[in-house]
């Protein structure tokens, strides 16, 4: 029918499969995000370091390029350090993206009322937080495991199988790292988000959450002579859970277990915050 | 004729139905109740709602919105049930919501989404594919006026093309119910007629029901054809607005001068039905009594008639009855 027609007619078409809906915010939050000029440009620069540690994992196999600089072979090294370098690079990186792109998810729906047009539908809560996240999820999994892994299989092209196998576990702990960054990252940006309505706000918050918190863990720790004040700084248990995946020798106080038992307590806060806030209409009572 | 509802027990414990019922239930609330916390939104409703557009009256308050947040399955029950197409709204809410298009009341659009894209969006969140959601989009929009704004992000419309690009994305779906919640709210007179209008075209189209919740009688009259009037969350009245008007009843408007209780007693004694409002008397004559029973009456107790009027019983009147009672 041609659209300047006047009429209404009903739909009684096929419908889309209902696992798929989320994905339709994927899509059209995507579509949005790279309109900025600034975020694209620091999605660029995500792949800066990446880039350089290909040419390192390149020079690392090339003996003679090496010599001919009056270098030694050994100089460069591709071993749980060199990745666990690139992850602390791109998880600093991940944060800047979350940063930039995790408050303007949520807070926008919510300021503009727009939670009760897609409840109304076929689509639930959970679906619109599955959504919202998988835009995070996808973005930052482009700039912290994707580009490890490929690091890694280019790595174990030029290294053989015998280091690929006694490897292994680097891929799979750079994967198990990226995932929980990318879980705390996402959960802790849409919550505040979906509490603080206006986009700066949360955007500033959730940089006051990384950096004050690291600030007042060093506080509490100080005054009550304890190291229990490291449990409210984000960072500093991600990065005691990084070091022990990568097995890296750290001074972290907290034990490993801790650590990931409060990253855990933080996501399940985080997102029983957000199921809290996700709704078509606030019920007062 | 119309069913009024009474308030009190009777009216929450009587399922109440309008008499002339062509269509199969829309709605039907069994028992339905709503607590915020220790407060009661809705008490015990009971109602089957057939019409063709249904109209919710009630001042503010009432419950209105409450009782179409929680047909959509926004608020849980706290008793009893309803059901939709005779979907439960405890169990298929799913189904419900497939079949419903719903427009709210307040501003509810994404600021930076063009209006195509924003319809095309929700045309996809109801299950339709991308390529029939922008094709349906781009139909919706044309069908409720918004053709030549249609790629002007969201942000910079108006109030009466909001409240129109809610319309467009409520029927972008196809649904086969279609609930709006003051859909004329802050629009100017010529942006309410317009929508009036569209609410009339939609309706007659016979493709989709309507329910329509509003505070204002005028909305209800020119386009629904039941109406359920609530008050402090029970149902005060509910009637057939076609039946109203079709019947052969006699409406009478009266100014008087020196009227008193006697003379509203004496009308009443005769079967009327009766209402004043100061010097001013709006009755319904009962079966074999005319004006001039009512002149009789005035002159036996010297009170002077100054103006008569012959006029139907008007929505105001009912509702104006019904939040009496």
């Amino acid at each position: 029918m041609a659209v300047y027609r006047r009429n209404y007619k009903p739909y009684a078409g096929g419908l889309t499969p209902a696992w798929s809906r989320f994905l339709v915010l994927f899509r059209y939050s995507r579509r949005n995000l790279f309109r900025s000029k600034f975020l694209t440009g620091l999605f660029v620069a995500c792949f800066f370091y990446p880039i350089v540690c290909l040419v390192m994992i390149y020079l690392a196999h090339s003996a003679g390029f090496l010599k001919q600089l009056g270098l030694p072979s050994e100089i460069l090294t591709i071993d749980n350090v060199f990745f666990f370098h690139l992850m602390s690079a791109q998880g600093a990186f991940a944060f800047l993206l979350t940063a930039f792109v995790g408050p303007g998810l949520i807070s926008p729906d919510l300021a503009n009322g727009a939670l009760p047009l897609y409840f109304c539908r076929p689509f639930s809560r959970a679906e619109y937080v599955l959504g919202k996240s998988s835009v995070l999820v996808i973005l930052l999994s482009e700039v912290t495991w994707v580009p490890g892994i490929i690091l890694f299989v280019i790595q174990a092209s030029f290294a053989g199988a015998a280091w690929t196998w006694s490897n292994l576990w680097i891929a799979l702990s750079f994967v198990i790292s990226s995932l929980l960054w990318i879980a705390i990252l996402a959960l802790l940006a849409m919550a505040l988000s979906a509490w603080v309505k206006w986009r700066i706000v949360a955007g500033a918050l959730l940089l006051a959450v990384m950096f004050f918190g690291a600030g007042f863990a060093q506080a509490v720790n100080a005054v009550l002579r304890t190291h229990a004040g490291h449990f409210f700084n984000l960072g500093y248990l991600m990065s005691t859970v990084w070091n022990a995946l990568f097995q890296i020798d750290s001074d972290h106080d907290i034990p490993v277990a801790e650590a990931c038992i409060a990253i855990f307590v933080y996501c399940s806060a985080c997102l029983a915050l957000l199921l809290r806030k996700v709704r078509a209409y606030e019920v007062v009572r | 004729m119309s069913t009024t509802a009474q308030p009190g027990a009777a009216a929450h414990h009587n399922l109440q139905t309008p008499p002339a019922a062509p269509l199969v239930p829309l709605i039907e609330l069994q028992g339905l109740s709503i607590r915020f916390g220790a407060r009661d939104i809705l008490r015990n409703l009971n109602a089957s709602l057939r019409g063709r557009a249904i109209g919710l009256l009630g001042p503010n308050g009432a419950g209105k919105s409450t009782l179409i947040n929680t047909l959509l399955g926004f608020y849980k029950p706290f008793a009893g049930s309803a059901r939709v197409f005779d979907h439960d709204i405890r169990t298929d809410l799913r189904e419900i919501r497939r079949v419903v298009g719903y427009m709210p009341e307040n501003d509810a659009f994404i600021s930076k989404m063009n209006a195509v894209s924003f319809v095309q969006m929700m045309g996809e969140l109801s299950g339709l594919p991308s390529g029939v959601a922008l094709e349906r989009a781009h139909e919706a929009l044309f069908y409720v006026g918004l053709a030549e704004a249609r790629y002007r992000p969201l942000g910079t419309y108006s109030l009466g093309m909001k409240q129109l690009a809610k319309l467009a994305q409520a029927i972008v779906h196809g649904p086969k119910l279609l609930i709006l919640d003051e859909p004329t709210n802050g629009l100017d007179p010529t942006a309410r007629q317009r929508m009036i209008r569209m609410v009339r075209e939609i309706r007659d189209g016979e493709e989709m029901r309507i329910v329509l919740c509003s505070h204002l009688l005028r909305d209800v009259e020119d386009t629904c054809d039941e109406v359920l009037i609530l008050k402090q969350g029970q149902i005060v009245h509910y009637s057939n607005l076609n039946e109203e008007r079709r019947a052969n009843r006699r409406f009478l408007e009266l100014e008087t001068y020196g009227a008193n209780g006697d003379f509203t007693a004496a009308i009443e004694r005769l079967g009327c039905e009766c209402a004043v409002s100061g010097n001013r008397m709006k009755m319904v004559l009962a079966d074999g009594i005319g004006a001039r029973d009512i002149f009789r009456l005035a002159a036996e107790r010297e009170v002077r008639i100054r103006r008569l009027n012959f006029r139907r019983d008007t929505l105001e009147d009912i509702f104006l009855k019904a939040m009496e009672n």
